[in-house]
């Protein structure tokens, strides 16, 4: 029998999990085992998969972005101020609320770059601030009633042979996958990223554009918290302050199951969309099970436990071989 | 004047003294206090008393700091031992004999202790995974800060639990000497942890742990060991600063309590003059910190701004402090500044 690539091992190993967790489900509760409920992980969880795209690509890079979830906020209330307030269309803010959230992420990027700022810090000032910005705008809750959001909200489309469908959010995360799967394997940028998060020092020394990527990473970061904004506000219909907190460790935890080394360089965008998949099928069965929600924290902690725990031993190993 | 403007605790005290004196301005009446029931009333008691848990937590931070690391759980772990203590104590209304009293479910010395243990123990799982598995400490603690919050739901249900129970108030709410029974605390924990820094040879260790942890083990400090007892503190710390947040507001919630204090903390804690890069620290400068914090909020509060702005001072504080604390940005500033007036007094 070929030996499996190493580097495919933990990619493997959460693609296991998810195929473990989705047959006890299925196994445990009928009902459980449909194209539906299985496309619904994707419609609950498309901008949990958004970040954890962007995520990727800062982790992969040896650095970490808490600003998701704030700025997933900061995108919603914008919006949502736009539309209602101010009567902006949806075709005029959505553009508006990406560039924002893109600007964001440059400018912590920035920061992080030029200034030698740890990234940590950063953008756990970034996650204040673009909260504090929300407050700014409203302490409470707008809903949208506006007629584009709200029917782009609920169209559905639906997928062939399965009678089941999917929502615009979905697609979307579908086509962040594909773009971040893309931007890693295809392009010098994506090759720059694993240089930088398997040595630093070795990738400028190869001549890599290496500060320009670094921004660059936290800048995609930002579009994709922002991307996922959007799809967050057709998906809640409201801008609020509150929306999305704590998103940033879930999509930290996303990608930590899919594979990805927090050390950066070793990592696949494929596995963390695998990851939010894994926490969706937790979240489900608990749903299911009709226990109670803060569950689900405490399994996702365990199993982040169990991955960070298999990577030390692979590193551990690969560091012992050389 | 230079020597003094050196000094480590010089940048938070002006702060801090800043801070007072907008105080002053806006509100005139900011430094009275009053003397009523035999307590002191009065802002500066009570920015004290509300400082008194952040900055318990921010002296457990500051060790792990130190050390290199950094705690993102003890938010959670406020909220388990605010919960297990709550739990623990309860509290009834029963008729004895014809007078009402409240009875706690375990006696509140029992119930204290193990809220304590409880948080150690939460900090022992921090520490040997940090120093034994060897895992990076923001993820480490990221574990329990998804997990330990989940804890904290299931033991309260998810629900705010209300304690009945008198002599566990005095905690949050008592006075002693006419000062908030917390702030006592706070100065019990830091007296003590000051004397262990300065008059043992424990703060020397943790400072060469952070500098540079192979040569500290090379040198024949058990690096490991320490590491692991400076979490277990920090959970501690954690714990102490939980029961003193439930007693305060009588009651535990599993969901908020103790939210976003670990972000609170790392900012008192790097307010106060220690880096993040671990070495060099101040206790004295985190408690600066947490009372630069609370004056902030209280400051807010009084003149009438939404609090919810709050948010947006505390990010762009975190923004000037860290740049300041940059190499490269100073270096950045000195280039803008110093060369138009080169050969001028330095």
């Amino acid at each position: 029998m070929r030996r499996i690539d190493p580097r495919f091992v933990p990619l493997l190993g959460t693609i296991a999990v998810f195929a473990l967790t989705a047959g006890y489900g299925s196994v445990a509760y009928t009902g459980f085992f449909s194209a539906q409920v299985f496309l619904n992980l994707l419609i609950d969880n498309a901008f949990l998969c958004i970040v954890g795209v962007g995520m990727t690509f800062v982790i992969l890079s040896g650095g970490i972005d808490l600003s998701v979830g704030s700025v997933i906020a900061l995108t919603t209330m914008v919006s949502a101020e736009l539309v209602e307030h101010r009567h902006w269309s949806a075709a005029q803010a959505i553009p508006l609320v990406l560039a924002i959230g893109t600007a964001f992420g440059a400018l912590m990027g920035w920061l992080i770059q030029r200034f030698r700022l740890q990234p940590f810090i950063v953008t756990l000032a970034g996650m204040f601030l673009a909260r504090g910005l929300c407050y700014l705008i409203s302490i409470d809750s707008i809903s949208i009633t506006d007629a584009t959001y709200t029917a782009i909200a609920q169209a559905r489309v639906p997928v062939p042979g399965t009678g089941a469908s999917i929502t615009v959010g979905a697609i979307v995360a579908l086509s962040t996958l594909a773009v971040g799967i893309w931007l890693a394997q295809v392009t010098e940028f994506g090759r720059t990223v694993y240089a930088i998060g398997g040595n630093e020092a070795s990738a400028v020394l190869m001549g890599l554009p290496v500060p320009r990527t670094t921004v660059l990473v936290y800048t995609f970061s930002g579009f994709c918290s922002a991307l996922a904004g959007v799809v967050f506000t057709f998906y809640m219909l409201s801008g609020y302050g509150l929306h999305a907190v704590g998103m940033e460790l879930d999509a930290i935890a996303a990608v930590v199951i899919g594979g990805t080394l927090l050390t950066g360089g070793t990592g696949y965008v494929l596995g963390s969309v695998i990851g939010v998949f894994v926490f969706g099928t937790i979240k489900t069965i608990i749903s299911f099970m009709g226990a109670e929600q803060s569950w689900t924290r405490i399994i996702v902690g365990l199993m982040l436990l169990l991955f960070i725990g298999v990577q030390r031993i692979i590193v551990f190993r690969s560091e012992r071989r050389r | 004047m230079n020597s003094l403007s050196r000094h480590r605790l010089f940048w938070p005290f002006l702060t801090l003294a800043l801070l007072l004196a907008a105080n002053a301005i806006f509100n005139p009446g900011f430094w009275q206090l009053q003397w009523r029931d035999g307590h002191l009333y009065g802002n500066v008691i009570d920015i004290l008393n509300r400082a008194a848990p952040l900055a318990l937590v921010a002296l457990g931070m500051t060790l792990v700091i130190a050390t290199r690391g950094i705690d993102i759980s003890v938010g959670a772990v406020v909220a388990i031992a605010a919960a297990v203590a709550a739990l623990m104590i309860g509290g009834e209304l029963v008729v004895k004999n014809g007078v009402q009293t409240q009875v706690s479910r375990f006696p509140m010395g029992l119930a204290i202790v193990a809220a304590l243990a409880v948080a150690a123990l939460c900090g022992l799982w921090n520490g040997l995974l940090v120093a034994k598995v060897g895992m990076q400490p923001i993820i480490a603690t990221l574990i329990l800060m998804v997990a330990g919050r989940g804890v904290a739901q299931l033991l309260t249900g998810g629900q705010i639990i209300t304690v009945y129970y008198a002599p566990f108030f005095f905690l949050g709410n008592g006075f002693l000497l006419g000062l908030p029974f917390a702030v006592f605390i706070a100065a019990a924990v830091w007296g003590v942890l000051h004397l262990l820094m300065t008059r043992t040879a424990l703060g020397l260790f943790i400072q060469s742990i952070g500098i540079n942890p192979a040569a500290a083990r090379v040198a024949g400090l058990h690096e490991r060991l320490i590491t692991v007892c400076v979490y277990v503190f920090c959970g501690f710390a954690a714990g102490v600063a939980g029961l003193v947040i439930s007693s305060n507001v009588k009651s535990a919630d599993g969901n908020n309590a103790g939210m976003l204090m670990e972000l609170d903390a790392i900012l008192a804690v790097t307010l106060g003059g220690t880096a993040l890069t671990g070495g060099r620290f101040s206790l004295a400068g985190s408690v600066l910190g947490a009372l630069i914090i609370q004056t902030l909020t209280s400051t807010i509060y009084s003149i009438g701004v939404p609090p919810e702005i709050n948010m947006v001072v505390k990010a762009a504080v975190v923004f000037v402090v860290m740049l300041l604390q940059s190499a490269e940005f100073r270096a950045a500033l000195r280039a803008l500044v110093v060369r138009p007036a080169a050969g001028g007094a330095p």
